[in-house]
């Protein structure tokens, strides 16, 4: 909140710009008394821009950075009380070693990205599949379908991997890749499916009808007009499922538990603490690693996922 | 090319009855133009037509076949929608294309076609541009375009201009005439504007509430509207209507006691209440005649619009010549007795001999 004096004495300011814009005697200062000009004088711009987004980069990056100089920290710095916390004397490769070659870690990571990119496309194909039928074939019941779908996204994971346990299990899947691959579209679909249908309801009626007297059969019409349009609204739907699956932990945490098929999130967790020992260093890489791909992602693709999620085509 | 008849065709959205049993037949290569106000079922009747909407009661038949339960791809026909839907990701050659494609027809016609429609269309230089580089009008093109390509049997215009600035419209609603004139292909032209119903229909048919309240020739809806409801609906500035009573000897008094002849060609009973029908256009400036009190002066250019009080109500005349008639003033306006119309004051019908 600004200050409410210095905000007074703007008041004022902008009341005498706005007087002196009125008098005869300066009509070119007309404009600087419009709109959000305010914004650009320069200490209001610190005060009102630049330090809130510091302070929420510092928050958001902290961390971060922590991971990062905590990765390449020796033990011996790490427990001790003495010197700079905050910096690195004599950084060290050696927690990295360790994860890399002494944990299974990389397959860690290919189990997760396996895992997230196969539960990813199959919840975005069902989704689709799902929104359109909701949005666009009117079916008899189709707002209860859809009003359903999302009903289920607010039953928690955790609570809804109890019963799932018990279908894994009945299906022979525990311990396998596939009991994540098949569980994680629940919490998938329903967000995903609702994203598209709002999305897919910006996409203008008469561009189909239009496709329907061109010719064009119901597939036609979702493979050639619906889905290029609805592009953006894929990849947030995307990126979004890809983060989920990534970060997910009870269901992992649950369904698996061979070193072999575990993911990121579990196996660090579960195998760099021991007992009360935590491995902080390798903790902290593994970490690091595991939120980068994630992190890359998203800086390709946050043009698109913003412009997703506040839908419109554009013609 | 093809006639389209529609028969005893009804419709209901939930409990409205939208359409209320309307019965057209239009000839092959005929411009026929539906118009009404807004919520009168045109273009719910032009969706029908389309196979966008189910057909509730009656049929539809498209040159002599009927197509009630026939897909809209297979029904043969181009639509125009209002807001041209076109394909946004798509170049203006793959929106003018893409039903060719779908019909899986050999690329070399494919090509053939599409020129000659871009050629006659004048779209040639925008071919490999996207929708939303092209402006209203170029946008309205293509939008033709894509109807023309595929040759159809039946043309399907939903208030194509309506999205336009005036002076565009103009300049469209002629080069959708000339379309037509070169092509001779069955329209059918859904709009709210009386004047491009007028200019552009082989044949108009005015509907309201989902009834058709007359169709024929423009002109003849000019000269003999059925109705007051058409009478208002075609003509601008819209036709005044004065009630009268008529009276022995073959004249309608009005309120205060003014009298007119009876219409040429009208017959009343002594005694009934009457609206009698003038267009502004219909009456003169005189020393006899209606006596209005002038409140508004319009001149145009071309003539002068008078809008005047009588009797309590509003009245319009329209004068070719120059005149110097002030508000304030009284004039006295002499109806044209052969080009006035009588309609029953309770029924709205035409009286006619």
């Amino acid at each position: 909140m600004p200050d409410p004096r210095t905000a007074g004495a703007a008041d004022a300011a902008a009341a005498a710009r706005i007087a002196e814009s009125a008098a005869p005697a300066a009509p070119h200062r007309a404009e600087d008394s419009q709109g959000m000009r305010y914004l650009e004088s320069w200490p209001r711009r610190v005060v009102t821009l630049y330090v809130p987004l510091a302070a929420f980069l510092f928050v958001l990056l902290f961390p971060f950075y922590w991971m990062g100089i905590t990765t390449f920290k020796p033990n011996e710095e790490l427990l001790s009380r003495e010197g700079n916390p905050f910096w690195v004397q004599n950084p060290t490769l050696a927690h990295l070693r360790k994860l890399l070659f002494d944990t299974s870690y990389p397959e860690w990571l290919w189990n997760t990205m396996l895992v997230a990119v196969v539960a990813t496309f199959l919840s975005i194909a069902c989704s689709v599949l799902a929104a359109y039928a909701i949005e666009r074939l009117r079916f008899q019941g189709s707002r209860y379908v859809g009003m359903s779908i999302f009903l289920a996204y607010l039953v928690p994971p955790s609570i809804l991997f109890i019963p799932l346990a018990a279908v894994i299990q009945k299906l022979g899947l525990f311990d396998t890749r596939l009991a994540l691959i098949l569980t994680y579209p629940t919490f998938l679909i329903p967000f995903c499916t609702w994203l598209l249908m709002g999305y897919f309801r910006s996409i203008p009626f008469e561009l189909e009808e239009c496709a329907l007297m061109d010719g064009a059969s119901r597939w036609q019409i979702l493979t050639r007009i619906v889905l290029p349009l609805a592009v953006p609204g894929l990849i947030s739907a995307g990126i979004f499922a890809f983060t989920l699956s990534w970060n997910e932990f009870i269901y992992a945490l649950t369904f698996v538990s061979s070193s072999e098929v575990k993911t990121v999130p579990v196996g660090v967790i579960t195998e760099l603490v021991e007992g009360d020992v935590y491995h902080w260093g390798s903790l902290m890489a593994g970490a690091l690693m595991g939120s980068l791909p994630v992190a890359i992602l998203y800086s390709f693709f946050v043009e698109y996922y913003v412009s997703g999620l506040t839908g419109a085509v554009k013609e | 090319m093809a006639g389209v008849t529609i028969a005893a065709v009804q419709k209901w959205f939930g409990g409205t009855h939208v359409i209320r049993g309307v019965d057209i037949a239009i000839d092959d290569g005929e411009f026929c133009v539906l118009v009404g106000p807004s919520g009168c079922g045109k273009s719910t009747l032009l969706r029908m037509i389309a196979g966008l909407e189910e057909i509730g009661e009656g049929t539809i038949a498209i040159g002599g076949r009927v197509v009630n339960d026939v897909a809209p791809k297979e029904r043969d026909i181009a639509m125009v929608f209002q807001n041209y839907a076109l394909y946004p990701h798509m170049t203006v050659r793959d929106n003018l294309s893409f039903a060719l494609m779908l019909a899986k027809q050999p690329k070399q016609e494919i090509a053939a076609r599409v020129a000659r429609a871009a050629d006659i269309l004048g779209l040639k230089e925008l071919l490999d541009r996207y929708p939303r580089q092209l402006s209203g009008g170029q946008r309205q093109r293509v939008a033709m375009g894509r109807a023309i390509v595929r040759n159809p049997q039946v043309f399907l215009f939903d208030e194509p201009l309506s999205n336009l600035d005036a002076k565009l419209r103009v300049q469209m609603r002629t080069e959708i005439r000339e379309l037509h004139q070169r092509l001779k292909t069955t329209s059918i032209y859904v709009t709210h504007d009386q004047i491009e119903a007028m200019t552009m229909a082989d044949r108009i048919v005015v509907m309201r509430d989902g009834l058709v309240e007359q169709q024929g020739a423009p002109l003849e809806l000019y000269d003999t509207p059925a109705n007051t409801f058409v009478a208002g609906f075609i003509g601008s500035p819209a036709m005044n209507m004065v009630p009268g009573t008529v009276r022995a000897g073959g004249a309608v008094e009005f309120e205060g006691g003014v009298r007119l002849p009876l219409p040429a060609d009208a017959r009343a009973d002594e005694g009934q209440r009457v609206l009698f029908g003038i267009r502004p256009e219909h009456c003169a400036p005189s020393n006899e005649g209606l006596p209005a009190d002038v409140v508004v002066v319009e001149p145009t250019g071309a003539d002068t619009q008078l809008y005047c009080r009588f009797g309590g109500q509003d009245f319009t005349a329209v004068v070719r010549d120059r005149t110097d008639v002030a508000p304030g003033e009284r004039v006295m306006l002499r109806p044209d007795l052969k080009r006035s119309h009588l309609f029953d004051a309770s029924t709205g019908r035409r009286l006619a001999a």
